[in-house]
C-alpha cells in the first residue's frame, strides 16, 4: 500500500466513466488499454431495486508488488518515498511477466510501443500537490484521493453517524 | 509556460464552465471551472474528451463543396472565399425569386443562438428552427399551458428535495454536471427517488422505488396519481386555493382514473400507487416531479407532461427550497440584460412557413417545429423554402427516417452545413463550412439565469489548428457579403462583447478573473405570498383557454397504446453518460468507452423467439433491416426493445464510428409525420420493429 488511496463512494458513483476518460486523456493511454477501469456489476435486485454498481479498478500499489518482483529488467518499480508503483518505460522490454504476476490484471499492454503501462496515480500531479486526473474530474465527487488513515477515519465516521441515527 | 483560460465547454448542449490549461500553444488539461462551487473541478467523460476532439484529424478541416450528386461522398477542398461565393450567389438567386423568407436555418438552440437569429432576421426570414421538436417542445408547451411559462421558466432545487419523481428522466445518464452533482447529494442525504421507465436505466440503480412501466402508459399512471391525490385530499390546499384555477374541472375529469384501472394499463400495482401518493404528500412541498427533458416520445407526451406540471402544483412546490424555483434574470438583480445582436435589425413581417405562432397559435414561433418545415419544403406551401443552413445540428441523425428526409431535402436549391464534426447531415450538404472547436473559438456572451443570475463567456484557449473559423466570423462575413454589413459591423469578438454588454455596466475585463460574473452574491427568492404567473388570470390555470380555442382539450381522455404482435417490439432509444447524442461517437476517447450499440431485449420474450444472449439478431421495419447483438435482460419490458442513439454511422471519414452498430432513427419509418398534435414534438417511440435470429 502506497501512502495514498483512491477511495470510491459507490453511492455517489453513477458509472459515467469520466475517470476512464480522464485517465486516457491525461496519460495518453494507448488504444485498448485502461489504467483505470470501471467494472459494472449487475444489474441485480437489491430489495426491489435493480442495482448496477461500478467498481473502480486501477492499481492497489501493493506494499510488496507481485509485478515488481516479477520484472526482470527493473522497469517496474516502487517509489521508496511514497510507495507509488510505476513503469520506467525505457527499461521495459515487453516480456509481460508483470501482467502474468499481478493477481488483479493491473499492468496494461501498449500495442504501439510493445511495452507495459499502468496507473502511477498521476505521480507528476501528486508531486505538485494535486490529485490524480480520475479523482480531480470525477463528475459526482465519488472518487477521493486520501491516505489510508483518512479513508479509515471517514469510514468510521460514517458508520458512527449511521449507528447514532438508527438509535 | 502554462496559462489558464476560463471558458465554456462545447462537447454537449449543457455548456458547463471549464478551465483550460495551455502550454506552449498546446491545450494540455481541461477541468471544471471551480470558481463555480456547484461545478468544482468535475467534468464528464464527454467534456474530458474535448482535447481528443481538438487534436483529432477526423474532423472538418477546411471548406468543401460537393463534387458529385448530393450524398455521393465526393468533395473538393475550396477556400473560404470560394465557399462564400458559392453560397452568396445561390442565395442571391433564391432571394430574388422567392424573397429572404425562402431561407431557413436550424441549430440546437441554446444561449448562443442570438447571432444566428440576427443573421436570418437581416436576410428577412422568420424561419429559424432548432432541434426542439425532437427534444423539449412537448414539455415546453405543456408548461406554457399550465403556468404561461416556458420549459425553462422554472428550475429544480434537487439538492434539497425529499422526493424526486422521474418519468424516464434518466438523471444519471443524460446529465448536466452541476445538476447530477446536486441530485446525487440529495440521494446521499437520503432523498427518495421514484424512477419510472420500461427499461432500468442506471438511474433506477439510484432510486428507492423502480417501476417497470408498460411503454406508452405514463399518462395512465399520472392520471391515477392525480386521482388519488385529489380524492384523498393529499394536495397543498392552501397553495392551490391561492394560486390555481380549474381545480373543479380537473376533479370532474379525473374521477374514473382509479389506481385499479391504471394497474391494468401500466402493470403497476394499485396499492403501490396509493402508497406512493401518501409518501409524496407527506414530503410536500419538497417534492419534484420532473416534467421531462426529452419528452418527444409518444403521441400523448404533451398530456403526460401537463399532468406532471399539475402534480407539481398540487404539491405546492413553487418558489421553495427542495422544489421548483423561478430562475432569476439580471433584472431581478438590478441589472440590465445583454443587448440582442438583432435588436437594431428591422422586424421581419413575413409569417413563419411552418405556421407556428399564427396558424398554430399554441406553438411558439421562436424555434418553430422543424418537422413542419419538411412539409413546407416538400409541398412549397404556404411558400417555397429553398435554402437550408444546418448549424451544428444533425437532422439526419436526430430526426426520424433519414431516407424520407433526404427525399424532401433534395428539393432544396442550397444546403449549407456548418459544423465541427462530420455529421450525418454533412454527407448530404452542398457546401460545408468548418467551424473551429470550442477550444479554438470565442463565442458571444451568455446570460446565466438562476438563483444567482449572471453572465458568462466562452474564450478560445488557442488559435485554430486547421482552416476553420468561429461562428461569429462566419455569420458576420456572410452577412457582409450579402449586403447586410450595416447590421454586422464587427471586426473582432471584442466588438461583439462590447455591443452585448453596453447596457449592463460591465466590461470585458470583468470576465477575466472567473470566466463569469455573478450579479448577486446571495440566492434571490421571490416573496412566496405574492407570486405572479404570466397567464391571463395571473394564476396557474389547469384549464388552458389558449389551447382550447384551437380545439385542444385541457384534459384528454386516455387512449391505450398499441400492443405489439408476437415477435414485434416497440423501439425505444436513449443515452449514456459518456456519449453526446451522436456528436461524439467517433471521438478517439469516447469511441473506446462505447464502440457500438446493442439491442436490449426482454429475456423471456427473446427466448420465445429462439434468441440467446450475445447472439446477432435481425431488426426489420418497413423495408429497413440490419444486424445487431442482442443483450437479454429482465430489466426491460417485454413489449419493448432498446438501443443507444448515435450509432450506425454512414460517413466513411469517421473510421471509428463508420458502420458500427445500428442507427435507431433509420428504423423510425414514417415517424417524420407522427407527432403530438397538442404539444408539437415528434413521437420518437411510436415505431415497431420485428426481431428475429439473424
Amino acid at each position: 500500500m502506497s501512502n495514498y488511496f483512491v477511495e470510491q463512494d459507490l453511492t455517489l458513483c453513477i458509472g459515467c466513466l469520466a475517470c476512464e476518460a480522464a485517465c486516457k486523456d491525461k496519460n495518453s493511454v494507448p488504444e485498448g488499454a485502461f489504467y483505470c477501469k470501471m467494472i459494472p456489476v449487475g444489474p441485480r435486485m437489491i430489495g426491489n431495486i435493480p442495482v448496477v454498481q461500478h467498481v473502480y479498478m486501477a492499481c492497489f500499489h501493493c506494499e510488496r508488488p507481485w509485478c515488481v518482483d516479477a520484472c526482470p529488467t527493473g522497469a517496474m518499480q516502487r517509489r521508496p518515498e511514497d510507495g507509488i508503483v510505476f513503469v520506467e518505460e525505457d527499461l521495459c522490454v515487453g516480456c509481460k511477466a508483470c501482467m502474468k504476476a499481478c493477481p488483479w490484471g493491473v499492468p496494461q499492454w501498449n500495442a504501439d510501443t510493445g511495452k507495459v503501462g499502468k496507473c502511477d496515480l498521476c505521480k507528476d500531479r501528486v508531486d505538485q500537490g494535486l490529485s490524480p486526473a480520475c479523482v480531480t474530474k470525477c463528475t459526482t465527487g465519488a472518487l477521493k484521493f486520501v491516505t489510508p488513515g483518512e479513508a479509515s477515519l471517514k469510514r468510521r465516521k460514517e458508520f458512527a453517524e449511521e449507528m447514532v441515527k438508527g438509535a | 509556460m502554462t496559462s489558464s483560460t476560463y471558458s465554456i465547454c462545447g462537447m454537449c448542449a449543457v455548456r458547463c464552465p471549464i478551465r483550460v490549461e495551455v502550454r506552449d500553444g498546446e491545450v494540455t488539461w481541461i477541468e471544471g471551472n471551480s470558481n463555480d462551487p456547484g461545478m468544482g473541478t468535475s467534468l464528464c467523460a464527454k467534456g474530458i474528451a474535448g482535447r481528443a476532439l481538438l487534436y483529432d484529424h477526423e474532423r472538418l478541416q477546411y471548406p468543401m463543396i460537393r463534387d458529385g450528386e448530393r450524398g455521393s461522398g465526393k468533395w473538393k477542398q475550396v477556400s473560404w472565399d470560394e465557399a462564400y461565393d458559392y453560397i452568396t450567389s445561390k442565395l442571391k438567386d433564391i432571394m430574388a425569386k422567392h424573397g429572404g423568407k425562402a431561407i431557413m436555418l436550424s441549430d440546437r438552440g441554446g444561449p448562443f443562438a442570438d447571432m444566428r437569429k440576427a443573421f436570418l432576421k437581416a436576410l428577412g426570414s422568420p424561419n429559424y428552427c432548432n432541434h426542439d421538436c425532437t427534444c423539449g417542445r412537448n414539455t415546453h408547451h405543456a408548461s406554457k399551458s399550465v403556468y404561461g411559462l416556458g420549459r425553462t421558466g422554472l428550475g429544480y432545487d434537487f439538492k434539497n428535495a425529499k422526493h424526486i419523481v422521474l418519468f424516464g428522466r434518466n438523471m444519471v445518464e443524460s446529465f448536466k454536471v452541476k445538476e447530477v452533482k446536486a441530485f446525487m447529494q440529495a440521494v446521499k442525504n437520503g432523498a427518495k427517488v421514484t424512477y419510472i421507465d420500461p427499461r432500468a436505466a442506471l438511474t433506477a440503480s439510484k432510486s428507492t422505488r423502480y417501476w417497470q412501466i408498460r411503454p406508452g402508459t405514463d399518462y395512465a399512471l399520472l392520471l391515477s396519481m392525480v386521482n388519488v391525490i385529489l380524492k384523498r385530499g393529499l394536495y397543498d390546499k392552501q397553495f392551490v386555493k391561492k394560486y390555481v384555477t380549474g381545480l373543479s374541472e380537473l376533479n370532474k375529469f379525473i374521477s374514473g382514473y382509479t389506481p385499479k384501472w391504471a394497474e391494468k394499463e401500466t402493470g403497476i400495482p394499485a396499492d403501490e400507487i396509493v402508497q406512493f401518493c401518501k409518501e409524496v404528500s407527506a414530503d410536500k412541498p419538497h417534492v419534484i416531479f420532473h416534467p421531462g427533458w426529452h419528452l418527444s416520445r409518444y403521441t400523448d407526451s404533451f398530456y403526460a407532461s401537463r399532468m406532471i406540471h399539475i402534480l407539481n402544483c398540487l404539491m405546492g412546490n413553487i418558489e421553495v427550497p427542495g422544489g421548483q424555483f423561478f430562475p432569476k434574470t439580471p433584472k431581478d438583480a438590478g441589472y440590465k440584460g445583454l443587448k440582442s445582436l438583432g435588436a437594431d435589425i428591422p422586424k421581419v413581417d413575413e409569417k413563419r412557413a411552418d405556421g407556428c405562432g399564427w396558424k398554430y397559435k399554441r406553438f411558439d414561433g421562436g424555434p418553430g417545429l422543424l418537422q413542419l418545415m419538411y412539409e413546407v419544403i416538400d409541398t412549397g406551401e404556404p411558400y417555397p423554402v429553398k435554402a437550408y443552413f444546418i448549424v451544428r445540428h444533425d437532422p439526419l441523425l436526430a430526426m426520424p427516417d433519414p431516407e424520407e428526409q433526404k427525399r424532401i431535402l433534395n428539393k432544396l436549391d442550397l444546403i449549407v452545413v456548418v459544423d465541427v464534426n462530420y455529421s450525418e447531415s454533412f454527407g448530404f450538404a452542398d457546401v460545408v463550412l468548418p467551424e473551429s472547436t470550442y477550444l479554438e473559438r470565442d463565442t458571444i456572451m451568455r446570460t446565466d439565469k438562476g438563483l444567482k443570475p449572471g453572465f458568462s463567456r466562452r474564450k478560445k484557449a488557442i488559435e485554430p489548428i486547421y482552416d476553420t473559423k468561429a461562428g461569429w466570423q462566419i455569420w458576420t462575413e456572410l452577412a457582409q457579403r450579402l449586403g447586410k454589413g450595416e447590421y454586422f459591423p464587427y471586426k473582432s469578438i471584442e466588438d461583439i462583447w462590447n455591443y452585448q454588454l453596453q447596457d449592463t455596466g460591465l466590461k470585458i475585463e470583468d470576465f477575466e478573473e472567473k470566466g463569469f460574473v455573478q450579479l448577486s452574491s446571495k440566492p434571490i427568492w421571490y416573496d412566496r405570498d405574492k407570486l405572479k404567473f404570466p397567464t391571463e388570470s395571473g394564476k396557474i390555470e389547469f384549464v388552458s383557454k389558449k389551447f382550447e380555442e384551437e380545439g385542444i382539450p385541457s384534459f384528454k381522455p386516455y387512449e391505450p397504446p398499441k400492443k405489439p404482435s408476437e415477435g414485434e417490439f416497440r423501439l425505444l432509444f436513449g443515452r449514456t453518460g459518456y456519449q453526446t447524442h451522436g456528436q461524439t461517437t467517433n471521438n478517439p476517447i469516447i469511441s473506446e468507452l462505447m464502440g457500438t450499440n446493442c439491442l436490449w431485449i426482454n429475456k423471456e420474450a427473446a427466448e420465445r423467439l429462439g434468441i440467446s444472449d450475445g447472439q446477432e439478431v435481425e431488426l426489420v421495419n418497413n423495408g429497413i433491416s440490419g444486424k445487431i447483438t442482442a443483450r437479454l435482460t429482465d430489466f426491460i419490458h417485454p413489449e419493448a426493445v432498446f438501443m443507444l442513439h448515435g450509432y450506425g454511422r454512414t460517413i466513411p471519414f469517421q473510421t471509428r464510428a463508420y458502420k458500427k452498430g445500428l442507427a435507431d432513427q433509420a428504423f423510425m419509418k414514417g415517424l417524420l409525420k407522427v407527432w403530438d398534435k397538442a404539444g408539437g414534438s415528434i413521437a420518437l417511440c411510436e415505431s415497431f420493429v420485428k426481431v428475429m435470429p439473424a
